[in-house]
């Protein structure tokens, strides 16, 4: 029992790595751009937010660190893509092509550095009921953070009005231009909000998830997260349950070795790729369902001239 | 102000000069990087790209490293052209080298050199099956390829572990996970003694021809086009749009299995967890810079060979990381991209616009509403 | 003091001037007609009264004062409104929704919901506020345009084309609706190239053509002859209509039913009618009523028709491929040329081999320097004004590369032509051939079917006439038995209320 209530906390924190990235590619994709840098972004972010953490031990700060490299990013992906047009998938992939180079590259100095002592968290009086205690309560304050965001965007996609003006922009930028709002503008913020979601997203398993610094780490969350928007079809509720289902996928991995169940890790390791495969068929196996729910512009360019 | 304005047709001159302004670019931004991290610029930028041609010795290592990179960029151009985002080539080429392992292991001492082809086929057939996943999955579940061929990539990755570290490790060697180095007779010829280079470069020049062939001067390769610059059209003349996917996928599969498989008949000589050395993902950027041309693939590919090798040769010489490589292929990919627009936009010098008469601000404050 | 003025106002592109020193002058309360061909200005002129676009040169004056309209809000500020050609409208979210987004953002969800529905009410204009979009038919999302802009209190009106989409009936309610408008004080811009319309409501009459304007006049003391000279130069070409000479049967459909295959398409249901050799077969109707599922059913791009229900020649090819029947002899042209019936970037040449393949040899091998022949060929017998046959697909204007599409297909010689909308978009000289080349192919005894919106391009040139609507096809009538009013109420889906009143009209007679 004990170790199952382990595996949910365990969950719960990897499941908010993919839920900040996931809802960051949400808001990206709602606009009409998709971005697939993700995981270069994630990397970046992860040794910025690393270094600074070393830096100054103080976790928020390696947050906003996190968070401003994911922006930089997004601006400049954004910049070329939206403002001159160029292809998103390339674009995406060169993005992530050198964010992986380049976070290798600063990351040298930090592979033997270590984060000073990771406090424990837990929530005074809930964390001691027994199981739902351990299990949910004595988590990273972004763990919650992460939940807040997925109600908050929902409540801002599906009840204000700048969530229905974004939400026109991703269905159809030509019409929204057509009636005056500033389309380029828009999808440069939304592509900057969601680089500096995956940026946290990127601190967070540097600082938080596993505390140190490796080349590589993010290790595939990036794309995974970019499954989970088409997965949860572009709502926030749905992005956090798949995120969080992904996470426990993920711990599954740990949990079954820790049971001792004799399957060569590799295969183990494998799990989280292939659920993702796995998720992808199915949800997409009907077209129509993806089609009244996917913003309709996604990945085609926009010239506000014609 | 600087405007961008539409021109009325592409510019040939930049059609070509576009990967020229880009890595110019790459370069500025190179220097820049290279004084920020205290080391000579002008040096930096001779060992990366003066070096990697001075001796007959670093030309070949030249045409070792643009090998893999040509061929699985000549399968990705069609994927491409077609429309089909196939980005784990990576994980084609792992599959491609350890099913070519897989024959090279049978070998004995009595096998004669024929066998080198059997390798290759092998690598083929492996690079074919493990994107014949993606296009199933797209064909038949409409699964996106660029998310499915990732996946598989880190798949891979797990199963290439999972041979080196069990079934197929070398009981003599060591306990590393390394297979046995395959005998010399599943390699495969060099083309002159002393050098590593080998009858690989002969294939991917072959290679080259066939596929400018295969898109300019058949109804196959035209089919693939229109496929991927307009569905509508391609349908509308009746051309199979699941034809293409399955084409271009088992295609630029089979490419990078082969290139996988080179490189155990080649420069690797066994099964490693190194084998993945980014290939797949260097070869998208090589077909982008080359225009998802086959003329312009053989330039871009020796490009980036100059890039790897003036990465290594910075990290021993200079005592920067190997990462470097990295950085400035993303870059290059980045500036192209960004250079490409002047294919079809100019820039122009726009003065502040004067507003047409006295201005009277438009906005009347008796807005209302019915 | 006039209401709206344009002063020499000018606007060059790249390549040409799309507005060259016009002027127009609209009074309070007027319906003024912006009349002119495709290609003439029209467009750019709204573009830059509604802020979308800025003049480079002139002055644009509202109630007398000068102003500089930056942008569509400040336009709207100002009070212009401006219904679209095609729809500005989002298909996943509601009607409300929709109008919410056109108006600026003072009033909440609900309130503009209600006030939607007052409007509504008053101008006879009645959508269901809470629907999406995309279930709505074409005519409920004009109305839903309308609305939007109706609802900012508009003290100039634009609209743009708006009767393309609407049966001649709709027509009618749509200017009274207008007229009410009018008379209440706001200016109405008609932007149209339908000159009975605009005799029928509009008091004033602006024409440009080539970006210039030629005249401007009270369209209702003209005639269309007068109207069509100021606007192309010249009368519209008279086309030789010479007796058909029927053969047999060619295309057979009987019993097409074809569920959608999109989620926002329409079921085909019990689709029937035939085209015989030497006649033109015209389906008539407004657009989203099952026209682009019947064409793709009959071209091969749809190949789910049930056996038997698509005939060629007695021969079932319900679920044969474009290219298949293209070698049984029918050939088809697309309404969207750029996109499907040419690659934009592709050279002339190369989209020749889209659907012409005699100059791929059995193995696959391209003869380039036959592909090129063809090209030149058909530019030149076509009449194409083009850079050449290496010239890319959209360097020709519309209706060059229409000639070009149109001249493909006929060059191969079809047994079966079928055509979509065959003039859209296209200037009226280049109209006018393509139609002369459809009656010549006719005459030839080739059997053509053509889907058209322009219900005066199908009583031109077709023998018989079909409506369709909903999904259903109507009986045949032949063209010089049929009127507008009948094909107007056959649009409706009304045909056997028609065949009914007639009948008892006959009976009463007897």
């Amino acid at each position: 029992m004990d170790s199952f209530a382990l595996l949910l906390a365990a969950t719960l924190n990897a499941g908010t790595v993919l839920a900040f990235a996931a809802l960051g590619l949400l808001i990206n994709e709602r606009s009409g751009i998709v971005n697939l840098g993700a995981e270069g972004m994630m990397l970046v972010a992860a040794i910025a937010g690393f270094a600074v953490g070393v830096g100054t031990g103080n976790d928020w700060l390696a947050f906003a660190a996190g968070a401003a490299a994911g922006a930089l990013l997004a601006a400049a992906f954004g910049l070329l893509v939206i403002y001159l047009n160029t292809n998103q998938y390339a674009t995406g992939l060169a993005l992530s092509l050198f964010g992986t180079g380049f976070s290798a590259f600063i990351g040298i100095k930090y592979t033997q550095e270590k984060l000073p002592e990771r406090p424990h968290f837990a929530i005074p009086g809930l964390a001691d009921i027994p199981f739902v205690g351990p299990a949910f309560f004595r988590q990273h304050p972004m763990v919650y953070i992460a939940i807040a965001l997925a109600f908050a965007l929902a409540w801002f996609l599906y009840r204000s009005r700048a969530g229905l003006v974004l939400r026109a922009v991703g269905e159809s930028p030509e019409s929204a231009h057509a009636l005056g709002y500033p389309v380029r503008r828009i999808r440069l913020i939304a592509v900057m909000v969601g680089g500096a979601l995956c940026g946290v997203s990127g601190a967070y398993i540097s600082v938080v998830y596993t505390p140190l610094w490796v080349e590589g780490m993010v290790a595939g969350k990036g794309w995974i997260a970019l499954a989970l928007t088409t997965f949860a079809t572009w709502r926030p509720a749905r992005v956090l349950l798949g995120a969080y289902l992904f996470g426990g996928v993920t711990m599954l991995q740990f949990f079954l070795q820790s049971e001792g169940v004799q399957v060569p890790s590799q295969f183990l390791t494998m799990l989280p790729y292939l659920a993702t495969v796995v998720v992808l068929v199915l949800i997409s196996r009907n077209k129509a369902f993806i089609r009244i729910n996917m913003p309709a512009s996604i990945g085609k360019p926009f010239f506000p001239g014609s | 102000m600087l405007k961008l304005e539409a021109r009325p047709e592409q510019s040939r001159l930049m059609s070509i000069g576009s990967p020229i302004l880009a890595l110019a670019i790459t370069v500025v931004i190179g220097t820049i990087l290279f004084v920020l991290l205290g080391k000579d610029p002008v040096r930096g930028l001779y060992i990366f790209f003066v070096e990697p041609l001075k001796s007959v010795y670093a030309l070949t290592e030249l045409a070792v490293k643009s090998v893999p990179l040509m061929l699985i960029a000549l399968g990705l151009a069609v994927c491409f052209r077609s429309n089909v985002w196939n980005i784990g080539a990576e994980g084609q080429y792992i599959l491609g080298a350890i099913f070519a392992s897989g024959v090279a292991m049978t070998a004995d001492k009595s096998t004669g050199g024929w066998i080198v082809v059997l390798v290759l086929f092998a690598a083929i057939v492996g690079g074919m099956l493990w994107a014949a996943i993606v296009a199933l999955l797209r064909d038949r579940f409409n699964a996106n390829e660029i998310l499915v061929s990732l996946m598989l990539v880190y798949v891979a990755e797990q199963l290439l572990s999972y041979m080196v570290y069990g079934p197929w490790k070398d009981p003599a060697g060591y306990n590393f996970p390394q297979t046995i180095t395959f005998l010399k007779s599943t390699q495969m010829p060099k083309l002159f003694t002393g050098f590593r280079v080998n009858a690989g470069v002969i294939v991917a020049l072959l290679a080259v021809g066939a596929f400018w062939v295969l898109l300019f001067r058949t109804y196959a390769g035209f089919q693939l086009q229109v496929g991927g610059l307009a569905p509508a059209a391609a349908r509308y003349a009746g051309f199979s749009s699941r034809k293409a996917l399955w084409t271009a996928l088992l295609l630029s599969g089979g490419m990078a299995g082969l290139a996988g498989g080179l490189e155990i008949a080649g420069p690797l000589g066994q099964l490693t967890p190194y084998v993945p050395a980014g290939y797949g993902f260097a070869a998208i950027i090589v077909a982008y810079v080359g225009r998802l041309h086959p003329v312009g693939i053989v330039f871009s590919s020796i490009l980036m060979s100059m890039f790897y090798i003036g990465g290594e040769l910075a990290q021993s010489r200079l005592g920067l990381p190997k990462s470097l490589t990295g950085v400035f292929q993303g870059l290059l990919l980045f500036a192209l991209l960004a250079c490409d627009t002047l294919i079809f936009y100019r820039i122009r010098w726009q003065a502040a616009r004067a507003p047409a008469a006295k201005p009277v601000s438009a906005i009347s404050t008796e807005t209302k509403v019915a | 003091m006039l209401r709206l003025e344009l002063v020499n106002i000018s606007k060059q592109y790249p390549a040409v001037k799309a507005n060259d020193a016009v002027n127009l002058q609209v009074q309070p309360g007027e319906i003024h007609a912006v009349l002119g061909e495709n290609g003439a200005g029209k467009s750019t002129m709204m573009k830059m009264i509604y802020g979308a676009v800025r003049p480079d040169e002139g002055e644009i004056r509202w109630n007398g004062q000068a102003v500089n309209i930056r942008n569509p809000q400040e336009a709207r500020a100002l009070g212009i409104s401006m219904v679209f050609q095609h729809f500005s409208l989002f298909d996943t979210l509601t009607a409300a929704e929709n109008v919410w987004l056109g108006l600026d953002k003072s009033l909440s969800l609900a309130e503009v919901t209600q006030r939607m529905i007052k409007v509504e009410q008053e101008y006879g204009l009645e959508v269901d506020p809470l629907r999406p979009v995309h279930s709505l038919s074409v005519g409920e999302r004009q109305r839903v345009e309308i609305v939007r802009a109706l609802m900012t209190s508009p003290k100039c009106l634009i609209l743009d084309e708006p009767t393309s989409v609407l049966t001649p009936q709709a027509v009618d309610k749509l200017f009274v609706v207008l007229r009410k408008l009018a008379s209440e004080g706001t200016s109405i811009l008609y932007i149209s190239h339908k000159l009975d319309e605009i005799r029928a409501l509009c008091s004033n009459c602006t024409v440009l053509r080539g970006g210039k304007v030629t005249g401007m006049v009270d369209p209702r003391t003209e005639t269309n002859a007068g109207l069509s000279r100021l606007m192309i130069g010249a009368e519209p070409p008279q086309l030789q209509h010479i007796q058909a000479r029927l053969g047999d049967v060619v295309l057979d459909v009987r019993g097409l039913s074809l569920p959608k295959e999109d989620q926002f398409g329409m079921n085909l249901a019990d689709i029937s009618f035939s085209v015989r050799a030497g006649e033109i077969v015209g389906i008539a109707g407004v657009s989203g009523n099952g026209q682009q599922e019947l064409m793709a059913a009959l071209s091969g791009e749809d190949t789910r028709a049930p056996a038997d229900s698509i005939r060629l020649f007695g021969k079932n090819i319900a679920s044969d491929s474009p290219r298949k029947r293209r070698k049984e002899g029918l050939h088809f042209v697309p309404e969207e040329r750029l996109g499907r019936g040419a690659v934009p970037t592709l050279s002339l040449a190369q989209n020749t081999l889209l659907t012409r393949t005699a100059a791929v040899s059995s193995s696959g091998w391209i003869k380039t320097g036959d592909v090129t022949a063809l090209a030149q060929a058909l530019i030149k017998r076509f009449n194409v004004k083009a850079g050449g046959p290496d010239a890319p697909a959209k360097s020709l204007s519309g209706g060059n590369l229409q000639k070009f599409i149109v001249g493909r297909e006929i060059e191969a010689n079809p047994k079966l032509l079928i055509v979509s909308q065959p003039t859209w978009g296209v200037d009226v000289g280049a109209a006018a051939q393509i139609r002369g080349e459809l009656l010549a192919l006719r005459d030839q005894g080739c059997a053509l079917l053509v889907v058209s919106e322009e219900l005066d391009e199908l009583f031109e040139i077709c023998d018989r006439m079909v409506v369709i609507a909903k999904g259903k096809v109507s009986p045949s009538v032949a063209t010089t038995a049929a009127t507008i009013e009948m094909i107007g109420e056959w649009m409706s889906g009304l045909w056997d209320k028609s065949a009914k009143d007639n009948k008892e009209t006959a009976h009463a007679e007897a």
